[in-house]
């Protein structure tokens, strides 16, 4: 087996030098009765070349983004990833090291860490944002808890342009969490009355910016009525990029925003590994979740990098933790990182203004066909669409002519009365041909 | 000594201490600034033309502060993180003995599969029908994990094997409350020698939290746990092996005490490399158990994530699992995402963990990782892993103290800091010495049952030969304690990219970003 070093010899040696006469010996605390006598029914060890095969056959099984005309987004963006980025997050120091709990064999790590940190905070508009969490939905769970625990109320407000998926990560943590949890009606054109519901038993409201509809919203008179009111508000983006040219949460009174970072850096990898952006104003860091890493010094003066505040944590506070999180997304940080590095803030508003200007263009082409409307006043790079028909028909009839077209908005809300709602994305991979190709297909099913 | 042209071949008496540089780089170690001191803000490394001019949609809401962050070119970023991995220690580094971790050996195989179109390229919510093969990958890994463990049901989508226990643990609240004890059944067990993320995520529910004495041997005595169950007992969570090393020798007695109280067992599968192929938590009497398979099946720890934390379910709790999950029919593979669509299938989802359908990412790589091994290599690795640190234990045993005496541990073996009394070294002056001999430090200080706790895990990746240097430095470095030689460990690391870090010093005023020079200086006046 090409992972085992040890060969018969060295295990026998071994044995002997530890004093016992069979492995199983080393497994008596075993209950006899429960030591497998036979392998499990699994089959038995294969070489590269037909594990590759077996792999790579389940891979052709399935339609890869970047071979058809692309416009899925929802939550998860397609964006072009510099070479540079795959490489380097490969470097076995960084792929294959531990969480940095000895930093001065972890400075690596800590470093892009601390630039990740200080990334996050200033795309946010945020005074400190931790070193990440598994991903934006579980991110918002984690904010609406410590929203509680600053507010000391349980009761959070969650608008109806969220998205579904958070909502629901929401929703569950809350019904176990015993608190209470308002869900607002699906808001596709962004005007529910938000304001009325925040009262002081409120802990928080969630907002999100693009909304899962596309709508942009402005927060400021959401902020001030929590304010008013002693609660927090919570901002939530699933488009990281559209902080590149949209004001950011922190400018608008939010008091903690999350987000998916996956569209900087990070493949679709079918829904994961991403990686959730967690930010907040300095006055509430020590009710973060999560690992925060510092700048500090070494014996010599040296600067240098630790994690730290690590008192909030669960290995050291256990049930009184303020979180029970652990792992966090490592590497899917590094490969934020280096992405934003690459694009600094130039390239970024660049980069966004593109998405914008496609999507802008699709808009118009769609809106064009008859029967078809944008229904979005504003928007960043995704929009909703009303089609003549079931959406999700539509998109399954457009996928047999090799055109991914969006997603449909009944797949996440069913029953919800959206069955002829479309959501589609637009990114910097979409070229003229792509939409031309969108459209002509759509006029074909339509 | 010279060789025949004059040039020296061995170094001078002088240590390389006393040689500073102009740079303060030595040689490959380099000093290398934040991103943020290098870059420039009109700097990009990407090159995008200008869209053509249009009409924004943007409302009011257009950007007007500036971002504040530098750009830089390629060839500047290449490098800046090239020096920064430069800096770090992995396992393709050397040994990485960190017990409770499985740090061990990450095929390049796995990352190679992991980047095919067909999985690193496509959308969570494509139409069901173009993601057949993504889907297989997701209902092959349960298959295989759900044999491993002998359990009927497994939840894929918990990112990391914290989130895989509060996913377990909220199936446990659902399952309570279909019988209708929410109000009276809430306590949960968990012994002392447990991680930290166990008491963390029973209380994030809500659950309270009534610890576990270990007995002297290091183990959890059924007796006790009987004594403590009760008609309010929720569960217990119990790692095994567990934390020391050691495999729970009553678990089934354990197991049995719970489930006649009316509780269920959780078992955090942290350690699950020791048994694989070896035994079965299901026939154990396991009703929920994460398994990390960042640990167990490999797929790299990236620094700190991303993990993936499955988590497999009795039949008693399998109805609950959080949506989605796959099904397989004679129409291909389905993909059940809300919970009224999987009452239709006759389960009772408590709900969801995450966003879309968990780290197909990971999934990919572990699948890979148990194609490759087969059942026989997976139990073998085991067994490899379990003679290690065996044989770590058996070398070290005179010199070194174990707390729960000389007795064959699993796949990792505990220390404490008896050894250590009155010669001035602490755990973690030993551990920072290691690094200077080239190794990354065991796990110091954890489990919290022993004092000066120190869990190697050698894990089934080490040759014989690295094992035996590995043990040789050890005892070099225990006769060195012995000897009175202090400064080597108090002092230590010496060799490292940075000396000891002032973490006291990182916490009482916390710096959590990069301030550019002016906006310190103002913010200061």
């Amino acid at each position: 087996m090409r992972y085992l070093p040890l060969t018969s010899d060295d295990r026998a040696g071994m044995l002997a030098k530890i004093g016992v006469d069979h492995i199983d010996a080393l497994f008596a605390d075993i209950p006899s009765n429960k030591l497998l006598k036979h392998l499990p029914k699994l089959p038995l060890h294969k070489g590269e070349i037909e594990v590759e095969r077996l792999m790579g056959r389940m891979s052709a099984r399935t339609i890869s983004a970047s071979s058809v005309p692309f416009f899925v987004g929802a939550g998860a963006y397609k964006h072009h990833i510099p070479a540079t980025v795959d490489h380097l997050i490969q470097r076995s120091e960084f792929l294959t090291s531990y969480t940095p709990y000895q930093p001065e064999i972890a400075q690596g790590t800590l470093q892009y860490l601390f630039e990740f940190q200080t990334q996050v905070a200033a795309l946010t508009g945020m005074d400190v944002a931790n070193a990440s969490m598994y991903d934006g939905s579980t991110g918002c769970g984690e904010a609406v808890l410590m929203a509680h625990r600053i507010t000391k109320r349980s009761k959070a407000i969650l608008s109806g342009g969220l998205h579904p998926h958070y909502a629901d990560v929401v929703q569950t943590l809350s019904e176990m969490a015993q608190a209470e949890c308002v869900t607002l009606a699906p808001d596709v054109l962004a005007g529910e009355d938000i304001l009325s519901q925040i009262d002081n038993t409120v802990s928080c409201v969630v907002v999100q910016t693009p909304d899962f509809f596309g709508n942009l919203r402005d927060l400021r008179a959401i902020a001030d009525k929590c304010h008013a009111n002693g609660a927090l508000l919570i901002a939530v983006f699933t488009e990281v990029m559209s902080l590149g040219l949209i004001t950011p949460p922190g400018e608008m009174g939010a008091d903690i925003v999350v987000g998916e970072g996956q569209s900087i850096g990070n493949a679709l990898n079918f829904g994961g590994p991403y990686v959730g952006l967690f930010a907040t104003k300095s006055q509430y860091v020590r009710q973060m979740p999560g690992r925060l890493c510092g700048e500090t010094v070494d014996a010599d003066g040296t600067r240098g990098f630790v994690l730290t505040l690590s008192t909030r944590e669960q290995h050291i506070r256990r049930d009184k933790a303020t979180s029970n999180i652990c792992t966090n997304s490592g590497l899917c940080t590094l490969a934020f990182t280096i992405h934003m590095s690459l694009l600094g803030q130039t390239g970024l508003k660049r980069i966004a203004e593109i998405n914008h200007a496609n999507a802008v263009m699709l808009a118009g082409q769609l809106s064009a066909i008859k029967g078809v409307s944008v229904l979005n006043k504003s928007f960043f790079n995704e929009f909703a669409v009303r089609l003549p028909g079931n959406a999700a028909h539509l998109v399954e009839q457009l996928a047999s002519k090799h055109v991914m077209a969006g997603v449909p908005v009944s797949r996440l809300l069913p029953g919800a009365g959206l069955d002829d709602v479309l959501l589609v994305a637009n990114t910097e991979v979409n070229s003229d041909e792509d939409r031309q190709a969108f459209v002509e297909a759509l006029k074909e099913v339509l | 000594m010279l060789n025949r042209q004059g040039r020296p071949t061995t170094p001078g008496d002088a240590t390389h201490n006393d040689h500073p540089t102009f740079t303060g780089n030595k040689a490959l170690s380099q000093i290398e600034p934040l991103i943020f001191e290098t870059g420039r803000l009109e700097t990009t490394g990407v090159d995008y033309e200008a869209p053509q001019s249009f009409k924004s949609r943007l409302a009011e809401l257009e950007r007007k502060s500036e971002i504040g962050l530098p750009g830089v070119s390629e060839p500047e970023a290449m490098r800046h993180y090239v020096r920064l991995s430069q800096k770090n220690y992995g396992i393709d580094t050397g040994l990485f003995p960190l017990g409770s971790c499985t740090m061990k050996h990450n095929p390049r195989l796995n990352e190679k599969i992991a980047r095919m179109p067909g999985f690193s390229d496509v959308h969570p919510l494509q139409p069901v029908s173009t993601v057949q093969g993504a889907l297989e990958v997701m209902h092959t890994l349960s298959h295989w994990l759900m044999e491993l463990t002998g359990m009927d049901a497994v939840a894929l989508s918990p990112k990391a094997g914290a989130h895989g226990e509060l996913c377990g643990m909220m199936a446990i609240k659902a399952a309570i409350a279909a019988k209708g004890e929410s109000a009276t059944r809430n306590v949960v067990l968990v012994p002392d020698s447990a991680h930290g993320t166990n008491p963390a995520t029973a209380a994030l529910i809500h659950f309270i939290v009534k610890p576990v004495p270990v007995r002297e041997d290091g183990t959890v005595d059924p007796a006790v746990v009987a004594s403590l169950a009760g008609p309010d007992t929720a569960a217990i969570m119990l790692t095994n092996p567990n934390t020391c090393g050691l495999f729970e020798k009553d678990v089934v007695a354990i197991a049995d005490a719970i489930h006649a109280a009316g509780g269920y067992f959780y078992a955090d599968g942290a350690n699950f490399n020791a048994i694989v192929g070896k035994a079965r938590p299901g026939d154990l009497g396991v009703d929920a158990m994460h398994i990390n398979l960042h640990k167990t099946f490999s797929t790299p720890h990236g620094g700190g994530g991303p993990g993936a934390g499955p988590v497999v379910l009795s039949e008693l709790l399998a109805p609950f699992a959080p949506v989605p999950f796959v099904r397989h029919t004679d129409e291909g593979f389905e993909l059940v995402e809300s919970e009224e669509e999987a009452s239709n299938h006759g389960a009772h989802a408590f709900g969801r963990m995450t966003a879309f359908h968990g780290q197909m990412g990971m999934y990919v790589r572990a699948l890979s990782y148990m194609l490759s091994h087969g059942s026989d290599g997976l139990r073998q690795a085991s067994e490899d892993a379990v003679l290690n640190a065996n044989y770590v234990r058996a070398c070290l045993a005179d010199l070194m103290s174990l707390p729960f005496g000389n007795r064959p541990c699993m796949h990792e073996v505990l220390f404490d800091d008896t050894w250590l009394k009155d010669t001035g070294v602490t755990t973690l002056d030993f551990a920072k010495a290691m690094i200077d001999e080239g190794y990354h430090p065991m796990t110091v200080y954890f489990p919290l049952v022993v004092h000066g706790a120190m869990l190697i895990e050698p894990t089934e990746s080490e040759s014989r030969a690295s094992l035996d240097l590995f043990i040789a430095t050890l005892r070099d470095l225990a006769m060195s304690v012995k000897r009175g030689e202090t400064e080597r460990f108090t002092g230590a690391p010496y060799h490292a990219p940075v000396r000891r870090m002032d973490e006291t010093r990182a916490a009482r005023s916390p710096i959590l970003k990069y301030t550019p020079p002016q906006a310190a200086l103002e913010a200061a006046e």
